[in-house]
């Protein structure tokens, strides 16, 4: 059993603080992948659970053990790098048994180990190449192997998928995923794309510059994303986002449009606020992924229209803003055709525009 | 790799001619050391030139070991071993020091590291002949003028620099996540050191090593000043040997700079292997 929890964790470089004290508890057997523009701290985060980096403040445990001041091999953990860091002196073999060799596990048990994960990642083919004769997939295995072997308590992972192209990933994501189904064990999984974040995820954590914005399942930080930086880093296309002004029971946008606000948010008469829903919300009538029931009508002229098979991605202005919509169950649409399109009401977002914080009941 | 496009043929004839005639200016003085070597003393200053030796002989070497009975021999088996020890002495404590300083450049951050390390490559530009007055003043006074220990010193501070900067720079090509990945996989960073980073650097520190003893091996300079006797007399300063007041026994000294030249060519082809071998870093995108 080896749950993880962060206690207002923070690090310093010198003078400058990159992790601002953060919190986080983390489930035995959970996956859990922290998210967020590259900078913001995942990878130091990782880094301390992991050992490789002293923590300036605060507390780490794994299981029931504060780990603070335990090297890396005390903490029963593994991780893969982004780089792999494969030893390129040994073959493949020798990685995946290196960790095992090194606690003084018998041959034999060594080459069962070994040859299961090998089998698991179909490594098999491969087994005595050095890692300069792999490709960049092949690599990426061992480093899952080297990882596996071990049986640790907890798997860490930073931007393993990122060196490789976008067909590879998405099968390795496939993969990890699999792999986590099969050795069920703890993972921390660092990435920047919020789409390996959506789709491999129990729990997602959303960073910024050293602080952790929002936790929550994929289906929270999309649904109700907690202010305006998650709801526009999480979702692909990503959620439009329009200054507005509050009068009455509506959102007044900055050019004249009037959109009726749902109801208990929590703003005053005239209050600058930021409106955002997402491109699923609005769309031409007909189209809309919840039906048009409950939605506003704004008829507006198509500026770009983008085809992507099952949808269509519509580019249109809207509060002085280009925003996006999306089609489904497309028909042909040309660029400058004036369509009704309905914005789904119950789905709109409201934050205020001083803090960013989601003002919605 | 750039790659040289030289499609006309003659053009390519012209630069093995330039390559050939250059190498052979070169060469020749070393040819003729060698030729000079196997050859009876009247054939050196022979007027025309003889450059075949007519009657190719060993004796010049066989003099050197006073197993001829034409002339008594020279210390020379003392001088080559106090080269030995001497040279390989130095060369593995420079390698030593030189590795953990290198490693403790290319690793880690401490203050003054930038300024250290011009001050290593500084002291690089100083020859060392300048040196050899105070040098030989101190030592005097410490008693080590004519010891081995002497020379092992000033060789130690001449390859050390040098050494710690040849090793960082091959340390700084293996990527710092594989001593991590070391550790996370069970080392203590001493083992993560020796299994994997060593390993992947040791072409470079045998590099390091080789121009460390070639240094101590060929240094002439210094040598002669700190030296006296065949307790410390090293073998290039003991070519010195075969100049007298009016003569100079050109054979012998030939046959003696052969002697110094073998060892360094042996350890340079023994090495080489790995110098080229170099590992490729494929572990790490
Ligand atoms: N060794 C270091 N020294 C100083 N600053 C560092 C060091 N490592 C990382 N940082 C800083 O810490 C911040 C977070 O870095 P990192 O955790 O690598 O971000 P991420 O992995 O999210 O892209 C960055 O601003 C980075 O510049
Ligand atoms: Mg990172």
């Amino acid at each position: 059993m080896a749950q993880v929890r962060l206690e207002k964790v923070s690090k310093s470089y010198g003078k400058l603080e990159t992790v601002h004290g953060i919190d986080l508890e983390i489930a035995h057997n959970e996956f859990v992948v922290l998210v967020g523009p590259s900078g913001c701290g995942k990878s130091t985060t990782l880094r301390m659970i992991a050992g490789l980096e002293e923590i300036t403040g605060g507390t780490i445990s794994i299981g029931d053990r504060v780990v603070n001041d335990l090297p890396p091999r005390a903490r029963n953990i593994s991780m893969v790098f982004q780089s792999y860091a494969l030893y390129p002196h040994m073959t493949v073999r020798d990685n995946l048994g290196f960790g095992l060799k090194i606690a003084n596990m018998p041959e034999t048990e060594i080459k069962t180990r070994v040859d299961e994960a090998a089998e698991i990642l179909g490594l098999g083919p491969y087994m005595d190449r050095l890692p300069a004769n792999l490709s960049g997939g092949q690599r990426q295995r061992v480093a899952m192997g080297r990882a596996i072997v071990r049986n640790p308590d907890v798997f860490l992972f930073d931007e393993p998928l990122s060196n490789l192209d976008a067909k590879l990933r998405g099968q390795m994501r496939v993969e990890i995923k699999k792999l986590h189904q099969r050795v069920q064990t703890t993972v921390i999984y660092v990435t920047h794309d919020q789409v390996e974040a959506m789709t491999l995820a129990d729990r997602i954590v959303i960073m910024r510059d050293g602080n952790i914005e929002q936790i929550g399942t994929p289906s929270e930080v999309f649904e109700h994303p907690v202010n305006v930086f998650v709801a526009g880093f999480i979702g692909s296309p990503p959620m439009n986002l329009l200054d507005a002004s509050v009068t009455g029971d509506k959102a007044v946008l900055d050019d004249g449009v009037e959109v009726p606000l749902p109801a208990g948010c929590n703003v005053r008469e005239g209050q600058q606020i930021v409106l955002g829903f997402r491109p699923e919300s609005f769309a031409p009538k007909g189209h809309s992924l919840h039906g048009d029931a409950g939605a506003l009508t704004l008829r507006r002229v198509v500026a770009i229209a983008e085809p992507l098979g099952t949808e269509t991605i519509l580019y249109v202005s809207l509060g002085g803003m280009d925003v996006q919509g999306k089609m489904l169950n497309p028909r042909v649409v040309h660029p400058g055709e004036e369509l009704d399109f309905t914005l789904d009401l119950t789905r709109l977002h409201v934050f205020d525009k001083a803090f960013g914080r989601s003002v919605r009941a | 790799m750039s790659r040289l496009s030289i499609e006309k043929p003659w053009q390519r004839w012209l630069i093995r001619f330039g390559v050939f005639v250059a190498m052979a200016i070169l060469c020749v003085p070393g040819l003729w050391v060698v030729l000079t070597a196997f050859r009876p003393n009247i054939e050196v200053l022979a007027r025309p030139a003889v450059w075949i030796p007519q009657n190719p002989t060993l004796d010049n070497f066989a003099r050197l070991f006073g197993l001829s009975s034409a002339q008594q021999g020279l210390p020379v088996a003392q001088y080559f071993v106090n080269s030995l020890v001497i040279s390989i002495t130095s060369t593995l404590v420079a390698v030593v020091i030189g590795m953990a300083g290198g490693y403790a450049f290319a690793r880690y951050r401490f203050k003054g590291k930038a300024t250290l390390f011009l001050a290593f490559m500084l002291s690089r530009t100083v020859p060392g002949v300048a040196l050899s007055l105070p040098l030989f003043i101190i030592w005097a006074r410490l008693g080590i003028i004519d010891t081995s220990f002497g020379l092992i010193v000033v060789y130690m501070a001449i390859n050390i620099p040098f050494t710690i900067w040849l090793t960082d720079g091959f340390f700084r090509q293996i990527p710092v996540d594989l001593s991590e990945a070391a550790q996370i996989d069970g080392c203590t960073p001493w083992q993560a050191f020796w299994r994997i980073e060593f390993p992947l650097a040791r072409s470079g520190l045998a590099s390091a090593a080789i121009f460390a003893f070639l240094t101590s091996w060929n240094e002439y300079a210094l040598a002669s000043q700190l030296t006296r006797t065949t307790a410390s007399k090293t073998m290039p300063v003991g070519l010195m040997d075969f100049t007298a007041q009016f003569t100079v026994d050109w054979t012998g000294m030939s046959a003696m700079a052969v002697l110094i030249i073998i060892p360094a060519l042996v350890l340079t082809f023994i090495v080489q292997k790995h110098l080229i071998a170099g590992l490729t870093f494929g572990g790490v995108k």
